[in-house]
């Protein structure tokens, strides 16, 4: 091909910083959107973006502290060459947001204000408001919009990737996307195709995503080869508000600006909370976990919220789960200024000022960690080759993923913040990777397009002929959601899980079922909403399949069969023989289940697992103690094997060396 | 079917169903099957439910696909993503008014009358029902170039130091979510629809269909995200040529100073404030232009 042309797939943070910088590069970009990309879901991320910075360096942070918080926090479910790499490109990438003219929070003397986040005790969060997603959306936009105008962007907005085309010898040679406004077909021929299509919350009915979200575009390429992976890990965000048709977002940045959490002491205290005196409340993160309090990373104050509600009885109301968020300690004007966009989220939506009046929310499912696996290329210093063909490469040659739709960075949770940073810096990396890709190719005969295209046409007309089924889709969907959201969500339990398998492989025979109620060919979105229904029951039996064959508790994955609970004895020698224990313990689940899940497809669309080890050879996975009962007797024990070996010189500390650099 | 006046003063459709009083929601849409077509009214009711808001109407409607007379009908079209106000995609004329329909809550709006009014946006052309196309709004952003120039996303360490009191300036105008109230709002603000003629190009269509908007008034959006960028350090580096359009065709000196637009903004952007100020530095820019001659 003479001119190397690239075709991004979704116009959020991941694919805005990519094309960005592809353009730069020379390449040619096609940019396929279901939305115009500055509507992208990256809209909707609040908080902040994670980075080492000048303040935090000088209290003892550096690069390797904020890789090992992430790390830590993700319970070491991921590779670590791409989690440091990302790590250390964080200053550089607040800095270039910062000079596209995202108006970051300043302090007095004019430099950027940073808050504090989940799961880390430095104030690493560089923040716009309440609405630093949208911001650093917008500011990625202008970007892509300027080299639009320059002619090197194409952007189709308002279409839907159906399908990745590879050529005989599997490779990714661009692929079928339908225009939603007159539904027609069109083959994109590409060098690569890079997919930034986001996470899949809409499998879960309703959570803290935009309605765009429903991994359909995952599904697809799923479906065409590509692995995935750690579907099980899906990040549930501790505080959301109950909407009827979504649960809206209360950042963590509430708490990070000082927000507690609590509830009153006595089940459905019927006074106004105004009115609870201090004693008759309990802050039960704060009671809990006295060093992070209201910060603990993100899957452990989701369950202890679901808990306080379900098992200890105490949730704010009797029919409807809850706690309190308060805020109204601190100064309105602090409020305004800092939080100012998701406290009118608030307001807006359930009538009350969450300034004055404690705020009542619920855990809410957020984020996908898992998604297509993708592939690295590990540098000499343990990050990654920039440019290496590999990088963010699926199993499908030439096929590309980035942002949330990848399962690179988080591992087995997410801590607030990092997603951003992910998402930009997935984008921005895989930039020259892509541009390297575009110049390798040989030319592609169009006659290749043809057949995949005739399967999208044919899939869309027998969708288009089933206007006599018995089934509705919305309601289907309603019932996926709640599925869903009962089984695979805080607390997971076998024999559930697999009854869900059925029930879904059930719903996958009714979806055949379903009735269009709109046959025609001009902004259907009845039978593109019906297309991407059927799209998601592929991913929602690899996301239970994995949970149940994962026995063990790691980040968001808690299955209490298999919890790992504290030290009961009270003497020192007994507590130390049940550290040790538990220690054993923690090394064989260590050897058995540190392991990506890895979900390929059937040709019936059913997923056979397998599991790949991690690299974890930066750091080595320590147990995660986070406000477990005796937790300084199994440190204490755990150090001290971890003594013993590395004088016998099997495990090499690589932290002060690595840190030096 | 019995008609029932709810405790809380406002009528509403009801049936009885097991002793206790179902409420309804009743809803009329102004529909269009296709661009340029005929539009035409048609209701439905839904079940009412708390804290409902227009979504969750249109929601339930796309679900049950039957008008309220029990016909069999197409699921009518709008545009949404994230409810939660922040993306822009739902705009519509709800009762009247120009507004975001995932903010719009259901019992407010039957406060004010028995029955719900949806309109599509009435100065972009209709794609489908309540879907419009908006690319006009984002060509103006693009006539204002807003963006920052920079060289490069390289690394070139940080941006400019800015004063806590710029950012709290500047931060409000870039919270506008591209949503077109203020556009729908303003009486100089009219429609512009280009029908691709009979065995016209793609390219040439979209050339006349540019070049009949960049003829068109910008738009306070626009307006305002000049004087976003103008006043950023880097931003305003391309100042003069941002000035250079709105003191040019269908710039600042259409906007009739109707006010409209900072009324019906849903994110409180101080639209009023960017048009005087653009004014007031488009009148410098012509004098300069005038002695630099």
């Amino acid at each position: 091909m003479a001119q190397p042309r690239v075709l991004v797939v979704g116009g959020g943070l991941a694919g805005l910083a990519a094309t960005m910088r592809l353009a730069e590069l020379g390449v040619g970009v096609d940019l396929v959107s279901l939305v115009p990309v500055k509507r992208s879901h990256s809209v909707c991320a609040q908080g902040g973006i994670n980075s080492v910075n000048a303040l935090t360096r000088q209290q003892g942070d550096n690069e390797w502290k904020h890789f090992d918080d992430t790390v830590y926090g993700g319970d070491f479910l991921q590779h670590q060459p791409p989690v440091k790499e990302m790590a250390d490109w964080g200053p550089r990438i607040v800095d270039l947001m910062d000079r596209l003219g995202v108006p970051f929070n300043r302090t007095p003397e004019g430099f950027r204000d940073q808050r504090r986040f989940g799961g880390t005790l430095y104030k690493r969060t560089a923040f716009a408001g309440a609405t630093t997603g949208q911001q650093l959306l917008y500011a990625l936009d202008e970007q892509v919009r300027r080299r639009e105008v320059e002619g090197k962007v194409k952007k189709w907005e308002f279409w839907d990737f159906l399908a990745p085309v590879l050529d005989d010898a599997g490779r990714c040679r661009g692929a079928i996307c339908q225009d939603l406004v007159t539904m027609e077909f069109r083959a994109f021929p590409a060098d690569a195709v890079v997919l930034a299509t986001g996470g899949n919350g809409l499998i879960y009915g309703r959570s803290t995503m935009s309605m765009v979200c429903t991994g359909s575009a995952v599904s697809r390429a799923y479906r065409a080869g590509a692995a995935y992976g750690n579907g099980e890990f899906i990040q549930v965000h501790p505080t959301a508000i109950p909407g009827a048709d979504k649960l809206r977002l209360m950042s963590e940045s509430a708490r990070g600006e000082g927000g507690r959490v609590w509830v009153p002491r006595k089940p459905q205290d019927p006074r106004d909370p105004r009115d609870i005196p201090e004693a008759d409340r309990c802050y039960f993160l704060e009671e809990r976990y006295p060093k992070y309090g209201n910060l603990v990373p993100r899957d452990i104050a989701t369950r202890e919220i679901f808990d306080i509600c379900t098992t200890d009885g105490l949730s704010v109301e009797k029919d409807r789960l809850c706690v309190y968020l308060d805020v109204t300690h601190i100064p309105r004007e602090t409020l305004d200024r800092k939080l100012g966009g998701i406290l009118e989220i608030y307001e807006k939506f359930q009538g009350v000022d969450p300034r004055s009046v404690p705020m009542k929310i619920f855990p809410a499912v957020h984020y996908s960690m898992g998604g297509l696996w993708v592939d690295y290329e590990r540098s000499s210093s343990g990050g990654m080759v920039e440019g290496a063909i590999r990088n963010q490469q699926t199993s499908i040659p030439g096929l590309y993923a980035i942002g949330e739709c990848d399962y690179q960075y988080h591992g087995a949770n997410r801590l607030g913040a990092n997603s951003l940073l992910s998402c930009i810096f997935s984008g921005l990396f895989v930039a020259p990777t892509l541009a390297a890709a575009a110049g390798a190719t040989a030319p592609v005969d169009r006659r290749l397009f043809e057949a995949t295209e005739r399967r999208e046409e044919e899939r869309h007309r027998a969708l288009l002929g089933r206007t006599a089924g018995d089934e509705n889709p919305y309601d289907l969907h309603q019932q996926l959601g709640g599925l869903m959201t009962r089984v695979a969500t805080v607390v997971r339990r076998n024999d559930q899980l697999e009854a869900a398998y059925g029930e879904v492989c059930a719903m996958e025979e009714r979806w055949k079922r379903c009735a269009v109620s709109d046959t025609g060919n001009w902004t259907n979105q009845n039978v593109v909403f019906t297309k991407a229904l059927g799209d998601m029951f592929p991913v929602a039996k690899l996301i239970l399949k994995g949970a149940l064959l994962r026995d063990e508790c790691r980040g968001a994955h808690f299955k209490p069969a298999f919890a790992m609970p504290g030290i009961s004895a009270t003497d020192p020698a007994g507590q130390r023989r049940e550290a040790e224990e538990w220690c054993d313990r923690f090394e064989a689940n260590t050897r058995k289940w540190l392991k990506s899940t890895i979900a390929t497809c059937d040709s019936a669309g059913n997923p056979e697992i397998s599991y790949q080890d991690v690299d974890t050879s930066l750091i080595p996975p320590r147990p995660r103690l986070y406000g477990l009962v005796g937790a300084d007797v199994i440190e204490e024990v755990w150090k001290e094997r971890h003594a013993t070996a590395d004088a016998g010189g099997t495990a090499a500390e690589p932290r002060l060396a690595a840190a030096a650099t | 079917m019995i008609k029932a006046v709810e405790t809380n003063g406002h009528a509403s459709n009801a049936e009885h169903d097991g002793g206790h009083v179902a409420r309804r929601v009743r809803v009329r849409i102004l529909r269009q099957d296709v661009a340029g077509g005929e539009s035409y009214w048609e209701r439905f009711e839904v079940p009412h439910e708390p804290n409902m808001n227009v979504i969750s109407v249109l929601q339930k409607v796309a679900a049950q696909a039957k008008s309220q007379d029990g016909r069999a009908v197409a699921p009518v079209a709008w545009d949404c993503s994230c409810l939660e106000e922040v993306c822009g995609s739902c705009t519509m004329l709800i009762n009247g008014r120009t507004r975001m329909a995932c903010s719009a809550l259901v019992d407010k709006l039957l406060d004010e009358s028995e029955e719900i009014e949806l309109r599509p946006m009435s100065k972009f052309p209709v794609v489908r029902d309540l879907v419009v196309d908006r690319r006009r709004l984002f060509r103006s952003l693009e006539r204002v170039q807003a963006w920052v120039p920079v060289d490069d996303s390289y690394d070139h360490g940080p941006g400019p130091r800015i004063s806590p009191r710029e950012q709290e300036d500047a931060y409000p105008l870039s919270t506008c979510i591209s949503c077109g109230c203020c556009l729908e709002a303003c009486p100089q603000f009219t429609k512009i629809e280009v029908v691709r003629r009979d065995g016209e190009s793609e390219a040439d269509f979209v050339k006349r269909r540019k070049a009949a908007f960049d003829a068109g008034f910008v738009g306070a959006h626009a307006i305002s995200q000049s004087m976003l960028f103008n006043a950023h350090p880097t931003g305003g580096m391309i100042a003069g040529e941002r000035l250079e359009t709105l003191t040019g065709q269908g710039g600042i000196q259409v906007c009739g100073n109707a006010q409209n637009c900072v009324a019906v903004c849903p994110k409180s952007i101080p639209l009023t404030r960017s048009i005087a100020r653009a004014g007031r530095a488009a009148t410098v820019w012509a004098i300069k232009k005038l002695f630099d001659r």
